[in-house]
């Protein structure tokens, strides 16, 4: 990794300049994760007096759970449905104020704010939205034939934590796709024009092919959010149910760990995300050594 | 342009007038909420107009809060989060401007090692060794304070790595020249690295605040006791409650407050926010 | 004021397989400009940077005055820096610029004033004190970074291809003004460029470096009438020297040769050289064909085949001669104008 071609002379200097960094790293980082390594091989008894080893047999334990199964394609529903609601809608946003010139800082203005909201707010809001009771959405859902209650019903339950996860993700999305699409050169959609071919056909062979690099970055950031920053939402919403069906790994990991005290079963738990994390990253590295090649 | 067709414009403008609709209307339909008088929400269906208590519910979040719901006045809790948003974006930028220093313009032993110490970063979010931490946490003493609530967070490998990114594009002259008048690293720091930092500093002031300001899990896990519970969080308690005892005009000013701050922060630095959200992702 | 005295310098970068500078010694008078000169990676910016204190010394002894400098950091060595991109700090004002050196050294400000607006007379920058880099063109840029360097009354100057950020008009305008300067101030000056017509006109001596060695010291007029090696007898001078076999020379001669040494298999030819007409002092002929004609202005170039030698001559004659392409002639070398090399040592041989 490249330095300056001449550098300050070394001594002590450089190492005071990173240990802050470094030391809480080590201290809230490599430590604790280092712990979850140690601890998901290890089961403890009730009362945490006594830990023994155990091998692999929390994660076999894991995979034989139907719990834990059902919360891995809960989360895998969750993911996929977020990412594609999302970049789908900031997509449209995008094509559409990249057509104006003088209101579109105006528009960006308008769809930008939402990141601001954290995923529990936005949870709360669309909770509250819904609310079989008073909701005003489901009001209009009842008129329609409709009858939702997402205290009772698996499918609500997950369309409303989509809805309200990918609300918050549309800003992110709409922002990248918007400069994604300033950076079309103009002339080559002006040559298509010139070869005849419609608005419509245009942006599908011209421009969309053009976005896909940050297509893709899009859903790999989309799909790492979906899976670990939407916790507030589920917690602060429907708390994983009815019936497990919003009890996506992150919310399992917790409940499990923190409320239930199983510790070793709940340590294997973090390690398969962290195994998720780290394919996720290197994908997301990946992609943007081949951007900087272009 | 290639066309201009006024029928196009006029069905661009639609669209994205209902879309703002869309994406505005859960913060309209909560702000009409916040305003409603108690036993609104008993039956029927949420008002869309504005009620006359809007006053008087922000007042009672602010000082009072919801007794009844375990949640202490918001005031508090805004100034908790506050506390840990300015002290998670200050320190992580304080930290990774010093790291990405030392990595940019000194060649000592164990660098790259260090290098990749911080990038590891990135691949443990709290949420995947949330057990462990919280341990850590508890043997430091630092359950229930600011310090556990900002500390443990002001890592950061993006920081770091904007700084680095930007630092490389510096030319390699001005710390030449800065060397032959006399500088030595910390004054070069100082007088040149930080004043041509500043946009980017405050891009990063301005991504870092939302993040955490919005924090959920971490305050979730190291505050127990309610002076330190921090906004956002406290709502979940609110929102809880609210499922049996329907104060929901309460609930919505305390959900209007704290997702105010933030907002007003992209609003008002729009450019430096989408200069902030872009860079970091390179 | 000083002396700048390099004794077998020589720097090896780290995993490196050959020296980049190679056990170079050079004493620099006081009040000298020396121009260190060579195509790109011969090692005349690394030399320039060692003496600077940018780049470690691998061995060998510098002296700047008497003080052996080796380990010193470049502030504390008295010296100055022009670089190429100028390495203005793009967030100070001119006059921070100029004084931050100054300021740093910890002169009182009435001094730091009083240098600054004396510089900033002499450049003819005062005008633009108030103003940011970004604000100033290429060559106010220029000014203020010999300005940066005036301020500090150093030791030495050192330039690092000053120059050549610079358009070709304004380039001409302040190599001129860079030689008044230092000829008002008498500081010892240490310059590096690739361009040889600036290190023929700057120079009070110019060092020739290639692949990290000197290949010749001396005054302008020496290194160009005299060069010691068939590389500076090429690199010196544009259109650069011919090259011609001497057996070849010998066989169209017709006896009109000049003692040469038996080494001596190269003869080395100045465009300038090639008469088109018989001179009066003894010369020697050489027929050869006009393969391109090129006005340039007040001179012409010729393009010339000589029959069996696979690269043409060069030669540049005064105005427009009316020549025909294609057509025969009969070139003419004064003797004094040979310059005779062994091809195998590469050095001038009498």
């Amino acid at each position: 990794m490249q330095t300056k071609r001449s550098t300050f002379p070394a001594g002590w200097l450089p190492y005071a300049l990173v240990a802050p960094q470094l030391v809480i790293t080590l201290i809230f980082f490599i430590w604790p994760a280092g712990q979850a390594l140690v601890q998901s091989v290890q089961r403890q008894d009730p009362f945490g007096f006594r830990t023994t080893f155990v091998g692999l047999d929390n994660f076999s334990r894991l995979f034989a759970d139907p719990l834990y199964m059902n919360a891995l394609s809960v989360t895998f529903v969750f993911a996929v449905g977020t990412t594609l609601l999302s970049m789908s809608v900031a997509l449209l946003f995008a094509v559409m104020v990249n057509k104006l010139i003088r209101s579109r800082d105006g528009y960006t203005t308008l769809l930008v704010w939402p990141y601001a909201v954290a995923p529990a707010i936005a949870g709360v809001l669309w909770w509250f939205i819904f609310n079989p009771t008073i909701g005003i959405l489901p009001y209009i859902l009842d008129m329609l034939g409709y009858d939702w209650n997402h205290r009772t019903s698996s499918t609500d339950a997950m369309i409303l934590v989509i809805i309200a996860a990918a609300w918050k993700q549309i800003s992110y999305n709409f922002i990248f796709f918007l400069a994604g699409l300033q950076s079309v050169p103009h002339s080559l959609i002006e040559a298509a024009a010139i070869d005849g071919a419609s608005p419509m056909k245009r942006f599908w062979t011209i421009v969309f092919p053009l976005l896909s690099p940050i297509t893709f970055f899009l859903m790999v950031i989309n799909i790492v959010y979906a899976m670990f920053d939407t916790f507030g939402i589920i917690h602060a919403t429907t708390q994983g149910g009815p019936a497990q069906a919003t009890n996506i790994l992150v919310f399992k990991v917790y409940m499990d760990g923190f409320i239930g005290q199983n510790i070793g079963y709940a340590a294997a738990q973090s390690v398969v995300l962290m195994a998720i994390v780290i394919v996720l990253t290197v994908i997301q590295f990946r992609y943007i050594e081949r951007k900087v090649q272009y | 342009m290639v066309e201009n067709r006024p029928f196009q414009t006029f069905l661009t403008h639609l669209i994205l007038i209902l879309g703002v609709a869309v994406v505005v209307f859960p913060v309209y339909v909560a702000f009409i909420a916040s305003t409603q008088a108690p036993g609104t929400f008993l039956r029927g269906v949420i008002p869309m107009t504005p009620g006359a208590h809007m006053v008087e519910n922000y007042s009672a979040m602010l000082g009072t809060g919801l007794r009844r719901a375990g949640a202490p006045p918001i005031a508090g809790q805004m100034f908790n989060s506050l506390v840990m948003a300015l002290g998670i974006t200050i320190g992580k930028i304080a930290i990774s401007l010093l790291s990405a220093f030392a990595i940019v313009y000194f060649r000592f032993p164990f660098r790259i090692f260090f290098f990749w110490v911080i990038f590891m970063t990135l691949m443990l979010p709290v949420e995947v060794r949330i057990f462990p931490t919280y341990q850590v946490i508890v043997d430091l003493g630092m359950l229930n304070s600011y310090a556990g609530l900002t500390i443990p967070l002001i890592a950061s490998a993006t920081a770091t790595f904007l700084f680095r990114q930007f630092f490389m594009t510096i030319p390699e002259e001005l710390m030449e020249a800065a060397r032959v008048d006399g500088a030595g690293p910390m004054k070069f720091f100082k007088d040149i690295m930080l004043p041509l930092s500043i946009t980017n500093i405050a891009a990063l002031f301005v991504i870092m605040f939302i993040y955490g300001w919005n924090q959920y899990l971490w305050p979730l896990l190291i505050t127990t006791d309610t002076d330190y519970f921090t906004v956002v969080m406290g709502i979940q308690r609110m929102a809880n409650a609210a499922e049996t005892d329907p104060q929901w005009q309460l609930v919505m000013a305390a959900v209007v407050l704290a997702a105010l701050p933030p907002v007003l922060v992209i609003l008002f630095m729009q450019r430096l926010f989408v200069k902030g959200l872009t860079e970091t992702e390179k | 004021m000083a002396t700048i005295t390099m004794d077998t310098l020589e720097k090896t970068y780290p995993g490196a397989a050959e020296p980049a500078v190679k056990g170079i010694s050079l004493d620099i008078a006081d009040g000298e400009l020396i121009v260190l000169v060579g195509p790109s990676g011969c090692g005349k910016s690394t030399l320039l940077r060692m003496v600077a204190g940018l780049e470690t010394i691998t061995s060998g002894t510098l002296r700047i005055g008497e003080r052996v400098v080796n380990r010193l950091e470049p502030a504390d060595r008295d010296i100055a820096m022009v670089f190429q991109n100028y390495a203005l700090y793009p967030h100070m004002t001119v006059y921070n610029n100029l004084a931050y050196g100054l300021k740093n050294r910890r002169f009182p400000k009435a001094e730091i004033e009083r240098r600054v607006q004396e510089a900033a007379r002499i450049l003819e920058i005062d005008a633009f004190l108030g103003r940011k880099p970004r604000q100033l063109s290429g060559g106010q840029r220029q000014r203020v970074a010999m300005g940066r360097a005036i301020v500090r009354e150093p030791a030495a100057f050192l330039f690092d291809e000053p120059l050549s950020n610079l358009d070709a008009k304004l380039r001409v305008q302040m190599r001129v003004e860079i030689r008044r300067l230092q000829r008002r101030l008498r500081t010892t000056s240490l310059y590096v460029t690739h361009d040889q017509l600036e290190a023929l006109t700057l120079a009070d001596r110019l060092v020739v470096l290639n692949a990290g060695q000197v290949e010749q010291i001396g005054t302008p007029s020496v290194v160009y009438d005299r060069p010691e090696t068939l590389f500076v007898a090429t690199f010196i001078g544009s259109p650069s020297m011919n090259l011609v076999p001497t057996d070849f020379v010998r066989s169209h001669a017709n006896g009109h040769m000049p003692p040469l040494s038996d080494r001596a298999d190269i003869i080395g030819i100045r465009p300038d050289s090639l008469l088109l007409a018989e001179p009066p002092e003894p010369a020697t002929p050489l027929p050869a064909t006009l393969e391109l004609f090129e006005p340039a202005g007040d001179v012409s170039h010729l393009y010339l085949r000589l029959e069996t030698l696979p690269e043409p001559l060069t030669a540049r004659v005064q105005g427009r001669p009316s020549l025909e392409e294609g057509a025969p002639l009969t070139l003419w070398v004064r003797h004094g104008e040979f310059h005779p090399f062994e091809k195998e040592t590469g050095r001038r041989v009498e």
